[in-house]
């Protein structure tokens, strides 16, 4: 076997080998249990004493809702504050980067605030060293906290209203609140404000250093000193960037949030330097994403249904990634019809230091997660592999971002228990809950957002382009072109951020049509799985009896398999005929 | 009071099945008559108004409208863009057929209800009705007069105008109009068999009965409602998946509109009538369209099970039943307590001891009293003890001396009665009471026998044993609900060491003995805390309680108005293991529900390869790759697709209204099942059957 796939399978094994203890980590950093980072609590009640926060107060799905769209809110304000205001930041400027105008600093604060990263500046000319700590760096952190905050409410709400029995699971109890009418009962599920500081300071900020490190020793770079003058062999002078970027690019990863610290992302040089920082950060992308659903397992004590999940997902990730690496190897048969040499596979667009397979890998898995960082031009995929990543994305759900991709999930879960319940004849019930009208309803507006957002905003940009063919941004009218497009929305619905590029997206109609789609599609499918697991957790707990469907068993594994594949899949086959497999069929 | 009724209830166990099975006989689907009727219902089903209910089938609608005027269209312009005439035609035809269709499903499954319905509402026509008015004088006036609290005198031969309840008199009635059962049974006044129901006959005696119902509040007038669709409400479980469908018709209304400007920039045109083709494929028009036909049927299973039900949302919840509570006798056991041996103690012989065990029960109507005679018919000469009962004194039960027996005119004192009591006459007497029959009764309680002990002249001469008999195949039933996981429990009013052995006999899985009324209540309670969901079965006014507290109440037919009004189904049978039927029923609903939504879904596979190649093929030949069902043209592609949706709903009705076949084999195997016979099924079956239709379709094209 080569180097290069057994490249990639080491990569895959050993995230899945340090996902098992990080899992059980989190989820004794989610119950409330001693772990060895304590010593950072002293640290973390002066945030909460500071801000005037009461961290043990308990709150109901609404009041986590309610406190997670605040901050982001805040967040907000700061991220404009920065970006407009940086001709000011002095000493962090060293290179006397402008203030962004208004409209471009609202994408970029809209951008980063949902995870998704789009980035229509280039770092290296467009932020100030200040903007890419306090603004960029700053918001990768909170912004995977808030999605690992929202999960963790949603593990909170799946716990068995029933008492483990002693030494088995958590022992954290109930806390119950007034709820409407008298002596009504409201479960708690803990606050929300814990949950998102203990994200930050307990699990991404360690990994983090400790990957910065990794990636400095390899030569990023992490200073605060201006660009630095060289000569090149040629004789020519050339301006090089520096900066605070090791610690971004640690974050950028871990947190999916995909933001580059220099315009090409991983492809550059210093953001990656060599094949060892290529797997470091290659990993770095789905650790935790497949950490939180070991989490899972550990935090309700019942590993087999986190196995369960983590089979569906990996299957889906399979079906994705084996294709991608296989067309890439393989080579595109255009190109060789030039008679250009396509043995080290399909190299356009791709760094020599990675090669086709590592680069193919890289690509589903930033598309799988809500990442979006690249380390290889996606536009320069061959049409297969272009379909898988943006079948990744459509699903959103294999692995997925942070914390947000067991949300997704959750929703899948939901549509696959209710139609398997009534195929085993009982009234649909999850881990013990019954699932009725008000949860479909959430679960199913939800499964509508997704291709309501991608076809919609695909079927306006064809229009547009069909009207007027002129109008400039589109530089491949072709099906090429066409997935051109619907790889943008796709990628901003699922918060994902890297593009296909060939686009000319730094336009109105661009930046104004993802910004919506990016608001849309981050915080509903927050809003969702925590109003869902908040509703539910409110419910009559049903034990399990011999006529109740268990969920942790392969038949529901397949079940829910058959549920994204049909829901998730089978709205995008049209569009992607008209994309990718319309281009693969004329190539192939 | 529990028992009471169950002497009858034995008795026609047997019949109650011979009458399932009548049933079940002339279920023969279409009728010519229903199926006329439903037909003609599938027409005024196509009103806006009504279709608009179905949120799947209502886009159809809308879209067949919009097919006709693309052929008005056409004729008057002439226009070529939108493809043939004939084409449009003949796609129009199919749309109109498959909304038919879809009517056709739920008219038909209404008038089956319906038939079902009018031949009980014919009990209850108008008939004269003597209103007993408030100065004693008898009116005549109609049964539809009659109102709640209304009292009315009913006479040998005449028809019971209204549910009711007697308030004073006897009489034996014939509800065959009801129940199908032939044998009349007796109601009176006060007690737990008071209750009559409107179009029975009494056949012997004079009742005045006490309207209990306002008119058209019934049971019957109910169920007739909600067989007939009209008052049908929608369960919550219903409306979830209704949600869900609609979820899926506006992601295809995405899908299907959202392409329109990918073919513009495509630089392909795609034809109404392929967009209209495409959508109705798309969408779950099989479920859609089946739906209430679905819960209809399931409600008219109920009803053919003689079972008649206040919701249909109590249907669905039988089956999600997790605890069963039953009461020992006439369910679990036949009836009563049986004499099986005489045991003979003191020196006396054998048959004296029998005939002293038959004289002392001469005068006993109890059926245990009667059992002690059957037991001996053949050992005894009658007609000597017939001569030795003359003017003897018989000496009722009283709950004081719980003992019965006779004086015999030859001075001869023979009692029967339990031990504590005949033990205690002995004693009185002076007599010893023998270690030996102590042991004897021990032996007989803990084998699940009652021991009734008999004494001639305050001295012990035997013990009479009385056994539960368990009816055959009880344990069977009791297998089959463990394996749909449902718990059973057995209420008895016997000591838990008989309670004990006939529960491990019967194979019950728990028992509440010396059980009074509230003890049902608590354990009812205790196991709803635990989130289980419980149903009983009962009759009396003290059952009421706890049937309004299980989450399914199932109350007899005979039983109070009480325990009627309490429960959410009332058994026409008076069968107590009806709830078996009950809980199967509820679960084939959803089974029914949710196969043939996954195998609606489940078939957009084989229709997005057989219409989106077609749609595209073109512009783009390429695509030719994706006709994998190699499909002879775009057009015929597209109208075998529409034409497979179509007549896979008239295919489905028969599944629709029997149901899936539920099978007690645990969940997972029971979703693996169904998941290979509607999902995989539901991916295979439109492969096969448009490329079928799609080699006789390119026949005539």
């Amino acid at each position: 076997m080569n180097t290069e796939i057994l490249g990639i399978i080491f990569m895959f094994v050993a995230v899945v080998l340090l996902a098992i203890p990080l899992g059980k980590y989190i989820a004794r950093i989610y119950a409330g249990e001693s772990t060895w980072s304590d010593f950072m609590q002293p640290l973390e009640n002066l945030f909460f004493k500071i801000s005037g926060i009461d961290a043990r107060k308990e709150m109901t799905w609404k009041e986590h809702l309610l406190a997670l769209l605040t901050i982001n809110l805040l967040w907000f304000f700061w991220a404009m504050l920065l970006l407009m205001t940086q001709e000011f930041h002095g000493a962090l400027n060293p290179d006397g980067n402008p203030s962004m105008s208004p409209d471009l600093a609202f994408n970029t604060a809209i951008s980063f605030l949902v995870n998704c990263n789009l980035q229509h500046y280039s770092g290296e000319t467009g932020l100030s060293y200040l903007s890419q700590l306090a603004c960029m760096t700053f918001l990768q952190f909170v912004t995977a906290g808030t999605g690992m905050a929202a999960c963790a409410v949603v593990f909170n709400a799946m716990r068995p209203t029933q008492t483990l029995p002693q030494g088995e699971g958590l022992k954290t109890p109930f806390s119950y609140g007034e709820g409407e009418g008298v002596g009504a009962k409201i479960r708690l599920l803990g606050n929300f404000f814990n949950y998102f500081l203990k994200s930050c300071t307990r699990i991404l900020l360690p990994i983090s250093i400790v990957m910065a490190v990794l990636l400095a020793f390899n030569g990023t770079p992490m200073n605060f000193e201006g660009k630095a003058e060289i000569t090149t062999l040629e004789g020519i002078t050339q301006q090089i960037s520096r900066g605070p970027a090791a610690a971004m690019i640690a974050i950028k990863q871990l947190g999916t949030n995909g933001g580059g610290y220099f315009g090409v992302n991983s492809a550059h040089p210093l953001e990656n330097p060599n094949y060892f920082t290529n797997m470091v950060e290659c990993m770095a992308i789905f650790l935790i994403p497949i950490a939180m659903i070991f989490a899972l397992g550990n935090y309700l004590n019942s590993k087999k249904l986190a196995y369960t999940i983590f089979g569906v997902m990996t299957f889906g990730y399979l079906c994705l990634q084996i294709p991608a690496v296989y067309y890439e190897m393989s080579g595109n048969p255009a190109i060789a019809q030039m008679g250009i040499n396509q043995d080290f596979g399909s190299m356009e667009g791709k760094e020599i230091r990675f090669g086709s397979a590592a680069s193919a890998y890289w690509a589903i898995n930033t598309t799988v997660t809500s990442n979006g960082s690249v380390n290889a031009m996606h536009d320069s995929l061959t049409p297969m592999s272009g379909a898988m990543a943006l079948l990744g994305m459509m699903v959103n759900a294999f692995y997925g971002g942070v914390g947000v991709g067991f949300l997704n999930f959750y929703i899948f879960i939901i549509l696959a228990v209710f139609i398997s319940g009534l195929m085993v004849g009982r009234t649909p019930e999850f881990l013990g809950k019954k699932i009725e009208a008000s949860e479909i309803k959430i679960a199913v507006i939800i499964t509508l957002l997704h291709p309501f957002l991608i076809l919609t905003g695909t079927a306006l940009a064809s229009f547009v382009i069909a009207n007027d063919p002129s109008v400039g941004w589109l530089n491949n009218p072709s099906f090429h072109g066409f997935s051109e497009m619907l790889y943008e929305f796709t990628s901003s619905a699922a918060n994902n951020g890297s593009g296909f590029e060939g686009l000319g997206d730094n336009t109105p109609f661009w930046n104004i049509s993802t910004g919506i789609v990016l608001i849309l599609s981050r915080y509903l499918p927050i809003i969702a799985p925590l109003a869902i697991a908040g509703l539910l957790a409110r419910k009559k707990y049903i034990p399990a009896g011999a006529g109740t469907l268990q969920t942790d068993t392969l038949t529901f594994a397949v079940m829910v398999f058959a549920v994204i594949a049909i829901v998730a899949a089978l709205a995008f086959f049209p569009a992607l005929v008209l994309g990718p497999l319309a281009e693969y069929f004329i190539i192939y | 009071m529990c028992f009471a009724f169950h002497v009858k209830t034995n008795e026609k166990w047997a019949n109650t099945n011979l009458l399932i099975k009548k049933m079940k006989n002339d279920n023969s689907l279409f009728q010519k008559q229903l199926a006329q009727e439903a037909l003609k219902q599938s027409f005024i089903k196509l009103n806006p108004k009504i279709m608009f209910r179905n949120s799947v089938m209502f886009t159809v609608e809308i879209g067949t409208v919009v097919m006709l005027l693309i052929i008005i269209y056409i004729a008057i312009s002439g226009d070529k863009n939108q493809g043939s005439l004939a084409y449009n035609i003949v796609v129009f035809i199919v749309l109109f057929l498959t909304l038919l269709f879809a009517n056709f499903a739920e008219a038909i499954a209404e008038a089956r209800g319906k038939a079902q319905a009018d031949s009980l509402r014919k009990t209850r026509e108008e008939t004269p009705a003597n209103l007993v008015l408030a100065n004693g004088t008898i009116q005549q006036i109609s049964s539809a007069q009659l109102k709640k609290d209304d009292i009315f005198l009913v006479r040998t031969g005449e028809l019971i105008p209204s549910d009711g309840e007697i308030i004073e008199g006897i009489a034996t009635i014939d509800e065959s109009a009801i129940t199908g059962e032939s044998a009349p049974v007796i109601r009176e006044a006060g007690g737990d068999r008071s209750s009559v129901t409107g179009g029975t006959k009494v056949l012997s005696d004079k009742i005045k009965v006490m309207v209990t119902v306002q008119p058209g509040e019934s049971f019957l007038d109910k169920m007739i409602a909600l067989v007939e669709g009209a008052s049908r409400q929608k369960t919550p479980n219903e409306i979830a998946l209704t949600i869900l469908l609609a979820g899926f018709t506006l992601v295809f209304i995405i899908v299907c509109i959202t392409l329109y400007p990918f073919a513009l920039y495509a630089k392909t045109t795609i034809t109404v009538a392929a967009f209209i083709s495409l959508f109705v494929c798309l969408i779950p028009t099989t479920i859609g369209g089946l739906l209430s036909a679905i819960g209809i049927a399931g409600m008219d299973r109920a009803l053919r099970a003689n079972v008649i039900t206040k919701s249909g949302r109590a249907v669905e919840t039988a089956g999600d039943i997790d605890v069963l509570l039953l009461d020992k006798t006439g369910t679990i056991t036949i009836g009563n307590r049986k004499a099986t041996n005489f045991h003979t103690f003191n020196g006396t012989s054998r048959q004296d001891f029998i005939n002293s065990a038959v004289l002392s029960s001469w005068d006993d109507e109890t059926p245990e009293g009667k059992s002690i005679i059957e037991l001996a018919k053949n050992q005894i000469d009658m007609q000597l003890l017939n001569k030795q009962v003359e003017s003897a004194k018989f000496i009722k039960f009283t709950a004081e001396t719980r003992s019965s027996g006779v004086d015999l005119k030859q001075g001869k004192r023979i009692r029967k009665g339990a031990l504590d009591s005949i033990k205690d006459i002995c004693q009185k007497a002076g007599n010893a009471f023998p270690e030996e029959v102590m042991d004897r009764v021990k032996q007989i309680s803990s084998n699940g026998g009652t021991p009734l002990v008999v004494s001639e002249n305050e001295v012990v001469v035997g013990v009479i044993e009385l056994q539960d008999i368990i009816k055959t195949g009880i344990k069977e039933r009791f297998e089959r609900l463990r394996k749909m996981g449902v718990k059973t429990v057995m209420v008895t009013g016997d000591n838990p060491m008989t309670a004990k052995y006939i529960a491990e006999k019967s194979g019950v899985d728990d028992f509440i003995a010396e059980a009074k009324p509230e003890d049902k209540m608590n354990y009812i309670k205790k196991e709803q805390q635990q989130g289980k969901l419980v149903a009983m079965m009962g009759d009396g006014t003290n059952d009421a309680p706890a049937l309004a507290q299980a989450d399914v109440g199932v109350a007899m037919n005979s039983g109070t108005q009480a325990a009627k009004e309490a429960s959410n189904m009332v058994d026409l049978d008076n069968d107590p293991t009806k709830l078996i039927e009950i809980v199967e029923i509820g679960k084939q609903l959803l089974m029914t529900r949710g196969t043939l939504t996954t195998f609606s879904i489940a078939n957009d596979v084989a229709k997005y390869f057989a219409i989106v190649p077609a749609l595209f093929i073109n512009a783009i030949p390429a695509l030719q790759a994706l006709n994998i069902m190699q499909l002879a043209s775009p057009e015929s592609a597209i109208l075998s697709a529409v034409i497979f949706n179509a007549i896979i709903i008239p295919m489905l009705i028969p599944l629709a209204i029997k149901g899936v076949a539920y099978k007690p084999i645990g969940a997972s195997a029971l979703l693996i099942r169904n998941l290979v016979i509607y999902g995989l099924g539901g991916v295979i079956v439109p492969f096969i059957g448009i490329k079928a239709i799609d080699m006789l379709v390119s026949f005539f094209m």
